[in-house]
């Protein structure tokens, strides 16, 4: 008496994991070609470092600032603007295709372009 | 026959340069003078800075002297760790000295100054300041710098106040 409603429980569970292992299957077939990326570029002696060569519409870039020196990486047509004090970190989601260039609003003689393919 | 005359130019151009550098080896600063000068130049320009964030109401000259102290408060935090570390203590000597007493006088100066007059004051003598510095920075003290960290951190002191040296530039055009 007892052994049945537990029986039929663990046939829902089993029944339920296979569901969810199917769909989570399904999910990252399905998201694996619009993964977004995370690019680092870093900061060091007044100057940015490398910027990835094959950006894509919702990438992103994570500025880590290894100077001594407060700095920005500041998007010429406005589209970021992000400040780093020294050794700080931060990540820009970058939302449109195209170049944009970008430089230090301290230090406008440090600049750099983004290639973001849409 | 231009050529010549140039070849001579050149040659008497070269006697003229050659004791001057024989010079500049003699009075070649040790690691703990260079120290010393360019942590001297920094809390100069730290000193100005804040001189002109009392007396200032310009936002653009007001941005750039706290950009002054922010800058040059980094760079002289990281050469008193770094001579700690050497073990080395900075040593005064006749260009610090010097340095200073110019300062000095500019500071004393410049408080009687105030609006556009002190504005227009301050930032000419930052550009000037910056010029002089960074050229003792490239003409002495980094290739006379024997320590290779204390070298590396003059080349980033050097591409660090070029740009200030440019901002200033800039803000005095502007002021015009």
């Amino acid at each position: 008496m007892i052994a049945k409603p537990v029986s039929t429980f663990a046939q829902r569970a089993l029944a339920a994991a296979a569901a969810l292992a199917i769909l989570a299957v399904a999910v990252a077939g399905c998201a694996k070609p619009a993964q977004p990326r995370t690019f680092t570029v870093t900061i060091a002696q007044m100057a940015y470092g490398p910027t990835p060569p094959s950006m894509r519409v919702g990438d992103s870039i994570k500025w880590v600032n290894a100077d001594i020196l407060q700095h920005t990486a500041t998007a010429k047509d406005g589209s970021f603007d992000v400040d780093l004090p020294p050794k700080a970190t931060a990540t820009t989601r970058i939302a449109h295709a195209g170049t944009v260039d970008f430089y230090c609003r301290y230090h406008p003689g440090m600049t750099g372009r983004l290639s973001v393919a849409g | 026959m231009i050529l010549r005359h140039m070849s001579a130019a050149a040659a008497a151009l070269a006697l003229l340069a050659l004791p001057a550098a024989a010079m500049a080896q003699a009075a070649k600063p040790n690691d703990a003078q260079i120290a010393h000068i360019a942590y001297t130049a920094g809390q100069l320009d730290i000193a100005a800075g804040k001189q002109a964030l009392a007396k200032s109401h310009n936002k653009a000259v007001r941005d750039f002297a706290q950009e002054m102290v922010r800058d040059h408060t980094a760079v002289n935090d990281q050469a008193l760790a770094l001579v700690k570390k050497l073990g080395v203590t900075p040593q005064a000597n006749p260009t610090s000295t010097a340095l200073s007493g110019a300062a000095a006088a500019k500071l004393k100066a410049y408080a009687k100054l105030s609006g556009a007059a002190f504005d227009k004051a301050y930032v000419d003598n930052e550009v000037a300041y910056h010029k002089t510095v960074n050229g003792a920075l490239e003409s002495t003290l980094i290739p006379s710098a024997q320590n290779g960290e204390l070298k590396a951190l003059l080349q980033t002191g050097l591409k660090l106040f070029t740009e200030h040296q440019h901002h200033a530039e800039m803000l005095a055009a502007g002021l015009k």
